[in-house]
């Protein structure tokens, strides 16, 4: 008998999403898909608009990481004016970028995983969310928000507002930042570093506890993508676009405006999510990741001296100095990234030029076609647009970063669902580990956080008849 | 110019005879919405924000357009009047796609000020979303159709104002557009001499300079009682902030 379990709607993710489990005769799992149930249509509607709105008008495809499409909505229209951004406006661009990676990943590991490292995977769900983990473990939850503050502060000081910021625009950036916010920022990154060593701390102890599970979340070989420095070092704005396979070895390493020439997109049927994969692999064997654990893995090295003795950890996860496949890791990638972010901005703090007016370059339109990347937290952002002689977009494709993680989500999913669930019933923290495989990629597929742990979930094992096998339902 | 008295809201009010409704109860601090109208420019009596009741009669009328009239007794604030300038606010809403928070001119905008003011916090009648384009041919300025309130400030000051005559209206009902030109794109028009005044009077993001992002644009209408002074007055500066007769 043949049977499917729904997780509707799948909790603590930002988005609306379902996964279903199909089981088969034997009542192990045949089959299970991660859905992605809601549709935003961006590319769609904003043709037809100028290219100049475009940071304002794709910041708002997300609430957690605005910044990201900001970003590479303004890199594509500076490539659309084909002009120099001042070297200040980058740099400023940069601070941004890492102000934002410190607060999705602290949002990403204590707020919405957290609960299930630290209160457990089994643990009564009622409480497992940030509201339990206020209450079982006050201080680290008042931490996880005052790193989240701090990089939400960087991205206030800068851009006037924290979320949804219009400040970096095609050509540069708006504003300036005055010496007055660049002290402020300065103040607060004590407290933030020793944050972020106290969440590393955490999450080493959590591994033993997961030591037995960890290769069921999604350990697989794949190909990981991620931008570079030129020399290989750590990256999130700029630089080189680099895929590298299982064993580490460098399969593309370019610019990053050659990625038509390699990633491809596939639809299927039963989710709004595209699968994008490696075309020289074909659909669906050209599987890659992207995130925290992929950039720390195409990467060379971090570039910063305490991100890069944490690296030198996270490897020892990998085979053999091969890239670390498991998707449990994701969690110490992401904070890892943390650090790293935090020593960039005390540095890039130190830099007098920081401080100036000339922050925007003014021109026209001079290409028809701007392709703008940025690292997002939840990995490699793409903006294309292309564009009449008035700056009318004609064409908009945006990739994602969750999409390009997509068949890696429905790969974790199949494996956890293989791993747990036998057809001889199904118990919450079952369902709550599947859950979990979703969480290790922070996918973002929407602009709220409104699923914070509160959401109900409803599940139903029904026959092929339609006869209710088992329910389980989590107000 | 002879006195008058208007019982405004139940208060008798002193004027001058010609002044308009919409004069008078503003000298009064009475804030009464406007769309249509600018000072400087003719009036249009277009929006219909600015109806008042006069006498006993239910009769509306725009305060605008409406000489102010010995003896008239107007309320400018009735439940009734409240709630249809809601009604005009959400109907504008409805018409054309205004999504404030992507808008060169949000937190600066009047019509947004408007809807704020009265507390429309919903709109109660089904979006049209017409697909309308965006003209940004022009060197320095964009036209966006899409926030277009057909107020009519720029076919005014670029006619009266500018001598150029450059913008026009086509169609009726909601098919109804400001043109330039007989309806060429913008870059191309021969009679606009690219002042920017009809960018600077237009009260919403519709008209803005080329480049501009979301909330960036700022909008200054100081301009025309300048130019207007100069032209009717002869006045052309001023000191210590008073007008200075000849600009000397």
């Amino acid at each position: 008998m043949t049977r499917t379990v729904t997780i509707d709607p799948v909790t603590r993710i930002e988005g609306h999403a379902k996964i279903t489990l199909y089981l088969g005769d034997d009542g192990k799992v045949a089959d299970a898909r991660f859905h992605v149930v809601e549709f935003r249509g961006f590319e769609k509607f904003c043709v037809g608009r100028s290219f100049w709105e475009m940071p304002g008008i794709t910041a708002r495809v997300c609430g957690i990481c605005p910044v990201s499409h900001i970003l590479a909505s303004a890199k594509a229209g500076d490539n659309i004016l084909g002009v120099r951004v001042p070297p200040r406006a980058e740099k400023l661009r940069r601070l941004m970028n890492w102000g934002q990676l410190v607060q999705s990943h602290a949002l990403s590991f204590f707020h919405l995983s957290a609960p299930d490292l630290l209160l457990g995977m089994d643990s009564d769900p009622a409480t497992r969310n940030i509201m339990g983990l206020i209450q079982n473990n006050p201080s680290v939850a008042r931490s996880g928000i005052r790193l989240r503050q701090f990089g939400q502060e960087v991205i206030r000081l800068l851009g006037g507002k924290s979320v949804h910021p219009a400040w970096a625009v095609a050509g540069g950036v708006r504003d300036p930042l005055t010496a007055e916010d660049r002290n402020q920022i300065k103040r607060m990154l004590p407290e933030a570093f020793d944050i972020a060593e106290l969440a590393l701390d955490l999450l080493k102890d959590s591994y033993d506890k997961f030591e037995s599970e960890t290769p069921v979340y999604g350990d697989f070989p794949s190909l990981f993508m991620g931008l570079v420095t030129p020399d290989g070092g750590l990256e999130h704005y700029d630089g080189l676009l680099r895929v590298v396979d299982e064993d580490g070895r460098v399969l593309e390493n370019v610019n990053p405006s050659d990625f038509r020439r390699f990633v491809g997109e596939a639809v299927e049927p039963w989710t709004y999510l595209k699968f994008p994969y490696y075309k020289p692999l074909g659909y669906p064997q050209g599987m890659y990741r992207v995130g925290p654990l992929a950039r720390l893995n195409v990467c060379d090295f971090a570039g910063t001296p305490r991100a890069d003795r944490e690296l030198r950890q996270f490897r020892r996860y990998g085979q053999r100095g091969k890239p670390v496949t498991g998707s449990f890791h994701y969690h110490y990638a992401r904070l890892i990234e943390i650090l790293f972010s935090l020593e960039r901005i005390e540095e890039t703090l130190a830099d007098e030029s920081l401080l100036g007016t000339h922050v925007r370059s003014i021109s026209d339109v001079n290409e028809s076609r701007g392709i703008g990347v940025s690292e997002a937290p939840r990995g490699t952002l793409f903006h294309e647009y292309e564009v009449d002689g008035n700056g009318i977009l004609q064409k908009v494709n945006m990739i994602i970063a969750t999409g390009q993680n997509n068949l890696a989500m429905n790969r974790t999913v199949q494996q956890l669902a293989r791993a747990y669930v036998n057809g001889d019933g199904l118990s919450e923290g079952v369902l709550n580990r599947i859950e979990h495989g979703i969480r290790l990629y922070d996918p973002c597929l929407s602009c709220s956080t409104h699923a914070v742990g509160q959401m109900p979930m409803h599940v139903q094992l029904r026959a092929p008849d339609g006869a209710l096998v088992q329910e389980i339902i989590r107000d | 110019m002879a006195v008058i008295t208007v019982t405004i809201n139940d208060e008798l009010v002193s004027g001058r005879t010609g002044q308009s409704l919409l004069e008078l109860v503003r000298e009064r601090g009475i804030d009464l919405p406007t769309l249509c109208h600018l000072d400087g420019l003719e009036e249009r009596g277009g929006c219909r924000l600015c109806m008042v009741e006069v006498g006993a009669t239910n009769r509306l009328a725009a305060a605008c357009v409406t000489p102010a009239q010995e003896g008239m007794v107007i309320y400018t604030h009735s439940e009734r009047l409240v709630r249809y300038r809601r009604m005009i606010l959400e109907l504008l809403f409805a018409e054309r796609n205004h999504v404030c928070a992507v808008c060169v001119m949000n937190g600066r905008c009047e019509l947004q000020r408007e809807a704020y003011t009265i507390g429309m916090d919903h709109v109660r009648y089904d979006y049209l979303t017409p697909d309308l384009p965006m003209d940004a041919s022009h060197e320095r300025f964009v036209i966006d159709h899409n926030r277009c309130i057909l107020c009519t400030r720029c076919v005014r000051v670029c006619d009266s104002v500018e001598g150029a005559h450059t913008w026009d209206v086509m169609g009726r009902g909601v098919n109804c557009r400001v043109i330039t030109d007989l309806h060429q794109p913008w870059g191309s028009s021969r009679s606009c001499t690219s002042c920017g005044k009809c960018v600077q009077v237009c009260p919403t993001g519709a008209l803005h300079a080329k480049g501009s992002s979301v909330a960036e644009m700022v909008k200054h209408h100081d301009f025309l009682q300048w130019i207007l002074d100069g032209r009717e007055k002869k006045q052309w500066a001023t000191r210590n902030g008073d007008p200075v007769e000849g600009g000397r």
